[in-house]
């Protein structure tokens, strides 16, 4: 309640230097990033400015950790650091180091210029910690379009690829559609409350009796709708497949995981406690979005040909999964939508990493055939996909399983089990998307006179530069690879860290 | 004591490892060696039991997954004791296999690995005392045999295992939310505890068992298979290799027919009294299909599969007769059926390589002539299969009808058919294997010392459960009298009336 002081007081606001530690970090990072991007040798270019990333998303989770366990406001209102916040951060930040080196030697950092590339992946980030650390709606917008804006530009980032322009026009073009209506919905609960702060927003509800409002309630509609857009949640998904498939592979390893992240939190914070008086009025929409996300991940997902394109429609079914944790508004759903974002994210970035290992290393792409024989040529990272798909189809003593396991618990004790029977069954779909990729893996015969008829068409269309294969995919990828599939295995068996780091969660939020 | 239940559960999957460590060649014989070290124990356990105190015993309970409530917890008692050794001897069985008939694709040390993991998975589901943690074996068990089907199973592998996933884990997952609610719904607001022991002293409310109940009789009754939830069956028995075969529908379909006992009579007592007939109609319904389909299908494979239909059939009856002979009965033809069905598993594909690769049994024929004492084998077991007199298949299938007689009499009469049936289908798929004209593709010779090996045991077992059937029925008695004793009790109260006293809790 320090507005009416900061108002009476002509001072500059108290800004708490080190409570913004992460997000200044991010964009120090950014911008060296930039600067030194402009260096002349290429070996500067394309190894100091990675690492710089890498010591930026580094430095930012050390600044997450020694801010750990605290609950401050910061800038006068603005911002709100709490174990959400802390917990989404680490999440972004370590889907961030991921993506920074799964994007060291990609074709994409060469064409937009490496400090661009990667000074936009932090800004993005930066982003994401304004979202996820927002209670104020004005905030919230600022948040989204400094997520949005840097992510647009990544994914055309392969200037000379159709697909990639392609997917970056229709990345704005919509996200900017979902943007509007965020806008327009926040300016309508403005206009109802008169407020833009979320806690004022929630007691002038309840001060005005609000939560039958027309106009109020047109705003909860229309931030629903925007925020769906966002997430990709369905009916408003549709851009999602062609984005993750034209996007830059390291970016749209990004995108699953960060951006999901953060828009989570964002969806957290704004139907946990702003419109939370009037939770009677929009809990049964998202629960409609949630079974409607679900099944059209699910079935959208069967019968793809490109991974990329199968894993878009598989983080739509996932993110109908999370809703299910949302959607109980309860402690121990907010809890389970965290642990099952920190879970489900290391299954999902491993399997990234080896569709980009296999784009650098066969003509094929990011093709499920592509895979074919990769048991006998290339077993660890055979070993990594397979842990990576059995930890997405949610099978036991994997990440994955542990994930569905505590929303499991948390929707049936909130009462939802039926939505969660929901889940289980739909989530049996999936086994016919991700049980084919491990098949194919270890099915050991190739059929080589199918991959020649495969392949050949898709050397034709693109620029012959487009589709250099390098040959071999690079250390670091297998390394990712491996601490990614082996952590997959330890959560999957040992547990208890996660649910202890996401144990305070939703201490900020107040609720029962 | 406490140190006992985990080395025997880790054993496989640790032996599994070190094969896939150690050069290619030796993985058949660490996987054999761990085998046999597991069937050790077994026996030793067998001995050690102290069957005069019964109940649970050598007790491991350490807490698992604290934000959950989920427990590490294993035991033994006089339900799992026997079907342990069982699951023991089959492995063993099936690693020795290996060597009559080595998987092919030069990943032997893969194949044991996946073999440990299951086995090790499998005797987890039965020796789990913690309800997350026997949901958690029971889904784990299917996921290296998605493996062993995928890498090494029939032409249609990738059609078949993944109908097999589909089936089951439509059934697992709901018993996992269902298992779950149970947890949460009797800690009623404070911390749930999954432990078998706990959760049997707070049952919960009628209609919240009415639906967890039958989300595990599903998950139950798709393993095993029963009619009408087999679709996976003919595909994915026609797929699987044979020594993942003989473990998948000697084993597997057990642990089913077990948990039956173990967690759905004790913990909803409620329902499964209100589901009783339903059970019955479709475990009587299996049996008639189950026979019916085993006369028929000329693949020797599916002869075994369909029979395997109507034999859990009758566990299921068994089981569902509420009645202490009929459930002890159930019990023991857990047994005899694992040991028979898979040494006739074996058999079949021993038939297989003696008609140049053909399991039909059109392609079969006059094997006998060149095989004496394989026919002689076959024959003891295909008796022990229709449940002659002197087998204890016999002595099992006749406390089944006598149970369901006591209780369902209707159900013991349609039921006592299948018993004729069997002989039937038993007797159809020995005589055209073995007499008959002989095959055109026929190439019959004796036994091999190998082929011996895999099957003497298994005949050993067979024969000295016919003499001594009181060696497995004693601990049965013991661990079903309290298996039933909540069902029972809910019985003779009779009416609902105690149910809603007990949901109101």
């Amino acid at each position: 309640m320090s507005f009416p002081l900061a108002a009476a007081v002509p001072t500059a606001p108290n800004i708490d230097w080190a409570g913004l530690s992460p997000l200044l970090v991010l964009l120090g990072g950014a911008i060296l990033a930039l600067i030194v991007g402009l260096a002349g040798p290429r070996a500067i270019r394309t190894q100091v400015v990675p690492l710089i990333a890498l010591a930026t998303f580094g430095g930012a989770i050390a600044a997450v950790i020694s801010l750990w366990g605290q609950s401050i406001v910061l800038i006068e209102g603005a911002l709100q650091l709490d174990p959400l916040t802390l917990i989404l951060m680490l999440v972004i930040c370590g889907g961030g180091v991921v993506a920074t080196l799964l994007a060291w030697r990609d074709q994409a950092a060469d064409e937009i210029a490496h400090g661009e590339f990667f000074s936009l992946m932090l800004l993005g980030a930066a982003g994401m910690f304004v979202l996820v650390a927002s209670r104020d709606l004005v905030t919230t917008f600022v948040g989204l379009e400094l997520l949005s804006l840097p992510l647009y530009i990544l994914c055309a980032a392969r200037v000379r690829e159709e697909r990639s322009l392609e997917a970056g026009l229709k990345y704005l073009i919509i996200g900017s559609v979902g943007s509007a209506t965020v806008l327009y919905g926040f300016a309508l609960l403005y206009g109802a409350t008169g407020q833009t702060g979320y806690n004022e927003i929630a007691a002038a509800i309840e001060a005005g009796s609000l939560a039958t409002d027309p106009l109020f309630l047109t705003g909860v509609a229309m931030c629903t709708v925007g925020f769906a857009f966002k997430a990709s949640l369905a009916p408003f998904h549709q851009w999602t497949p062609d984005v993750y498939e034209g996007a830059p592979t390291p970016v749209t390893a990004f995108m699953s995981v960060a951006t999901k992240a953060a828009a989570f939190g964002a969806i957290i914070r704004l139907f946990d406690v702003a419109v939370r008086p009037a939770v009677e009025a929009w809990q049964p929409i998202w629960v409609a979005i949630a079974l409607v996300t679900m099944v059209v991940g699910n079935v959208g997902a069967l019968r793809q040909q490109s991974m990329k394109r199968m894993l878009a429609y598989s983080s739509i079914a996932q993110a109908g999964y999370i809703l299910v944790g949302f959607v109980l508004v309860t402690d121990l759903g907010v809890q389970a939508v965290c642990s099952y974002l920190v879970l489900y994210s290391l299954g999902n970035l491993a399997a990234f990493t080896v569709v980009i290992a296999r784009e650098r290393e066969t003509a094929e792409g990011d093709k499920i055939s592509a895979l074919r024989g990769l048991g006998t040529e290339r077993p660890v990272l055979a070993v990594v996909m397979t842990m990576a798909m059995l930890s997405l189809a949610g099978m036991p003593a994997t990440a994955g399983f542990m994930g569905k396991l505590r929303l499991v618990e948390a929707a049936a004790a909130g009462d939802y089990a039926w939505l969660v029977a929901v889940l289980v069954v739909l989530s049996v779909i999936s086994l016919a998307y991700y049980l084919p990729v491990v098949a194919t893996i270890w099915r050991g015969e190739t059929q080589p006179g199918t991959d020649a008829a495969s392949g050949v068409p898709v050397l034709a269309g693109g620029a012959p530069e487009a589709d250099a294969v390098s040959g071999h995919a690079g250390w670091e990828l297998t390394l990712v690879g491996v601490v990614l599939a082996a952590a997959v295995l330890v959560f999957g068996i040992i547990p208890q860290p996660v649910f202890n780091l996401v144990a305070s969660a939703a201490r900020g939020l107040g609720l029962s | 004591m406490t140190i006992h239940l985990s080395i025997i559960l880790w054993l496989p999957a640790a032996a599994g490892l070190l094969a896939l460590l150690l050069p290619g060649r030796l993985a058949r014989w660490i996987s054999l060696l761990g085998a046999l070290l597991v069937l050790a124990y077994a026996i030793t356990l067998l001995a050690d039991y102290d069957r005069a105190a019964g109940g649970l015993q050598y007790v491991t309970d350490a807490v698992w997954i604290r934000s959950l409530g989920i427990h590490y917890a294993l035991g033994i008692s006089g339900l799992n004791l026997v079907l342990l050794a069982t699951t023991a001897v089959i492995f063993t069985a099936s690693a020795i296999w290996t060597l009559v008939d080595e998987p092919d694709n030069g990943k032997p040390g893969i194949y044991a690995l996946l073999m440990g993991l299951a086995q090790t998975a499998v005797m987890g589901a039965f020796m789990a005392q913690d309800l997350a943690l026997f949901v958690i074996f029971f889904d784990l068990m299917l996921v290296p045999f998605y493996f062993l089907i995928v890498i090494w199973g029939g032409p249609d592998r990738t059609k078949a295992v993944l109908k097999l996933f589909m089936y089951t884990l439509v059934g697992s997952l709901l018993m996992l939310v269902g298992a779950i609610t149970t947890g949460v719904m009797a800690a009623n607001g404070g911390e749930p505890n999954f432990l078998l022991s706990e959760l049997a002293k707070t049952p919960l409310g009628s209609t919240a068992q009415g639906w967890i109940f039958l989300a595990f009789a599903l998950a139950f009754l798709i393993k095993m298979p029963s009619f009408p939830f087999h679709g996976w069956m003919p595909d994915g028995y026609s797929n699987m290799p044979i020594g993942v075969l003989a473990v998948f529908t000697a084993i597997l379909s057990k642990v089913a027919a077990y948990g039956f006992l173990q967690i759905a009579l004790p913990l909803f007592p409620d329902a499964a009294v209100r589901y009783q007939e339903l059970i019955m109609i479709v475990a009587v319904a299996s049996i008639l299909y189950g026979s019916a389909m085993a006369f028929t299908v000329d693949s020797a494979r599916l002869v075994l599969g369909y029979s395997s239909i109507a034999q859990l059939g009758f566990i299921v009856l068994g089981i569902f007769a509420f009645d202490g002979r009929g459930a002890d009965g159930a019990l023991l033809q857990a047994t005899n059926h694992a040991i028979v069905a898979g040494a006739l598993i074996f058999v079949v594909a021993m038939l297989a390589r003696r008609t140049g690769g053909s399991e039909k049994l059109s392609d079969m024929g006059g094997i006998a002539k060149g095989a004496p004492a394989f026919a002689a084998v076959f024959l003891v077991f295909s008796f022990a299969l229709l449940a002659m007199p002197g087998t204890a298949n016999f002595v099992a299938e006749f406390m089944i009808l006598l149970g369901t007689f006591e209780s369902k009499m209707t159900f013991a009469f349609i039921a006592a058919i299948g018993v004729a049936l069997a002989a039937f289908y038993a007797l159809r798929l020995y005589i055209s294997a073995m007499h008959h004209r002989v095959g055109e593709k026929v190439h019959s010779f004796e036994l091999t010392l190998r082929e011996g090996l895999v099957l003497v045991p298994l005949l050993l077992v067979v024969i000295a459960l016919a003499l001594y059937p009181q060696f497995a029925l004693e601990p049965a008695e013991d661990g079903t009298s309290r298996a039933l004793s909540a069902a029972q009790q809910v019985q003779s109260s009779g009416s609902d009336t105690s149910t809603t006293a007990q949901g109101a809790k």
